[in-house]
């Protein structure tokens, strides 16, 4: 044994130690906190509960909507009538962004109806500013409620935001984007997939 | 063993012998010194310094109902709603226990909102209680995630609609956003997954972090004392003879007793609340949530607790540019986050208010206004004031009470980013020598 004599420190040495075990420990701590941060994502449960629905659209109505699930969140399939259809051009106009170039949106649906068939449209009933789920108000002009010069869309009760029948944002709402169009694709003429692009 | 060698405590009677005993092997008698017994306060402690040991108290009554809470709650999405009703019908004297927590959430803000003006008033986090401050604004921050993980438990139609609007606040974040809250929520949407995880975060993870970090604000304060009314040290005015503040007087008796005073007039009122009014008309418990939550159906109004509605009033107040909302948030996080700063944006030469000039009073008061209002526009739908007139130019047609909110906005972001240049200029008073 010899005693430490205090001027023979090796002290460059001992600040390497210490460097060197800090940086050991602080990876192998960044290294077990991979499971754990890892287990707030999607449970494989989670992730098969996500997967894609089948709708059958024979029924609705035309000027009907019915309101599917969809990974938990709400998607509106609305059958336009050719008047609802015809006063969507005219909506340009008062429109941030009336062929939602900034809307999350497949490549398939394009222009002012946003849809794969014009009648139909299938849109995520989720309000783009905050979440909440805008309401249907269909009916045009006063008897909406919301105005005299209303065209029909949605309105979302929370932050005011309106939206045409193409669920295109109106100027000035606090909505950044246009509503989301989500994947979907036609089995047939009376049943679609949500949540799957088109084949092909 | 030096623990062997200290002196028996006397002045305990019958127990003394026992008190010897746990002193030889743990610094109790030092501690009781140090901390309380031979803790110096200044003489001058006026109202506004009973919410410190007030938010001890509620934190206290938090845990101790919370934990009551837990033995009979269910955190999953299928059971939760129903077994908080369970608690409120079924369990022996659930329903005050479940009052008393709810309760104390807001008392807890309403108690904290009290001292940190009691702060800002008297300069409490100038040098050299920056510490201090850090801690506390840390404590307020651990607070708020508190309420708001707590707030989902319920399963209501505003718990679940509430965490949506916040975690949705992540989702503008760009690029990293939309994954970003999936991860928060372990979901699509707001799940059993999300339920389940904010349980935790409420019952475990933030209290404990909180616990610590309430210590951490104690020593940090007791390292460098406290501050007063008259912002003036008095540990730079000893007594030469006994080498303690001439202006300071102990902690234990002085300020305990007169803390147990503030303890009793709190618990009647807050006594009050639990017995004659645990909704408190809406704002305490909001009517919604006695509505099991729907992820298909949004409530018509969407208003946050009261205690963050001055920070969700900004959060609405700021529009969208270029095709991001993230701005709003950003501003909402800042207006929280500023608090850290404040030790560094005062230039001012006298610490308390009863010194400053004119200037500072001026943009104090507008903060304090500011805040109140804001306040009250977060709980009320953005209709609420009507429109401008169409014919106005520019604001025609717009909202009126979005443009009080941005005004007050720039009002309460004035009052720190203006600090360094209005504190340095302001025509302040003389500050005496001894306490007042």
């Amino acid at each position: 044994m010899t005693a430490i004599v205090l001027d023979q420190v090796d002290e460059k040495k001992r600040r390497f130690l210490i460097v060197a075990t800090t940086a050991a420990g602080a990876v192998a701590a960044g290294g077990v906190a991979v499971p754990f941060l890892g287990s707030w994502f999607p449970s494989a449960r989670a992730l098969a509960a996500g997967a894609p629905v089948e709708v059958d659209i024979s029924k609705i109505e035309p000027g009907q909507q019915i309101t599917v699930e969809w990974r938990g969140k709400p998607v509106w399939v609305l059958r336009r009538t050719p008047e609802m259809l015809a006063q969507l051009e005219k909506n340009d106009a008062f429109l941030a962004d009336p062929q939602s170039t900034s809307a999350k949106q497949p490549d398939y649906v394009k222009g002012a109806a946003r849809a794969i068939k014009p009648e139909v449209l299938v849109v995520l009933g989720v309000c783009t500013h905050l979440g909440c789920s805008p309401t249907l108000k269909k009916q045009v002009g006063a008897a909406s409620d919301m105005g005299a010069d209303w065209p029909g869309g949605y309105y979302c009760p929370c932050h005011n935001s309106r939206f045409d029948l193409s669920a295109r944002v109106f100027k000035g709402a606090p909505a950044p984007t246009n509503l989301e169009i989500p994947p979907h694709r036609y089995v047939s003429d009376a049943t679609i997939v949500v949540g799957e692009n088109p084949k092909g | 063993m030096a623990a062997t060698h200290k002196p028996p405590v006397t002045g305990a009677g019958p127990l003394n012998g026992v008190l010897t005993w746990f002193d030889q092997r743990f610094p109790l008698m030092a501690l009781w010194k140090s901390q309380l017994a031979e803790y110096y306060a200044p003489k001058n402690f006026n109202v506004w310094y009973f919410f410190g040991s007030l938010a001890l108290v509620v934190l206290v009554i938090q845990i101790v109902s919370g934990i009551f809470l837990t033995m009979n709650y269910k955190p999953s999405a299928e059971h939760a709603f129903a077994s908080v009703e369970y608690i409120m019908r079924d369990v022996p004297g659930g329903w005050i226990i479940r009052y008393i927590h709810s309760t104390g959430a807001s008392a807890f803000f309403i108690v904290v909102y009290l001292h940190m003006a009691r702060g800002l008033m008297y300069g409490s986090y100038r040098k050299p209680r920056e510490l201090t401050w850090i801690f506390g604004v840390l404590i307020y921050l651990c607070l708020m995630a508190e309420a708001f993980f707590g707030y989902l438990l319920p399963w209501g139609q505003m718990s679940f609609w509430g965490a949506q609007v916040i975690i949705n606040l992540f989702a503008t974040i760009p690029v990293i956003g939309e994954d970003l809250a999936v991860w928060i929520r372990g979901d699509y949407n707001i799940s059993d997954a999300t339920l389940n995880r904010f349980f935790a975060m409420h019952v475990i993870a933030i209290p404990l972090a909180l616990l610590g970090l309430v210590v951490a604000h104690l020593m940090a304060l007791h390292e460098t004392g406290s501050n007063n009314p008259d912002g003036i040290e008095i540990h730079e005015n000893l007594d030469p003879k006994t080498g303690t503040p001439v202006d300071g007087i102990p902690f234990h008796p002085y300020y305990t007793v007169k803390d147990l005073v503030g303890v009793a007039v709190f618990l009647i009122v807050f006594s009050a609340i639990v017995f004659f009014s645990p909704e408190m008309g809406g704002y305490f418990l909001e009517y919604n949530n006695f509505i099991p939550a729907d992820p298909l159906t949004t409530p018509v109004h969407i208003a946050p607790v009261w205690y963050f509605t001055p920070f969700y009033a900004m959060l609405r107040a700021v529009p969208s540019f270029f095709n991001m909302q993230v701005w709003g948030v950003v501003v909402m996080g800042a207006a929280v986050m500023i608090f850290f700063a404040l030790p560094w944006l005062d230039r001012g030469r006298t610490k308390s208010i009863r010194y400053r000039g004119p200037i500072y009073k001026a943009f104090f008061a507008a903060l304090i206004v500011s805040f109140l209002v804001l306040g009250y526009l977060g709980v009320e739908p953005t209709t609420v004031w009507g429109e401008f007139p169409k014919a106005l130019p520019l604001l025609g047609g717009d909202y009126v009470a979005i443009w009080v909110a941005r005004l007050l906005t720039a009002v309460y972001f004035a009052f720190f980013l203006l600090m360094p240049w209005y504190t340095a200029r302001d025509r302040e008073k003389p500050v005496p020598q001894r306490l007042t």
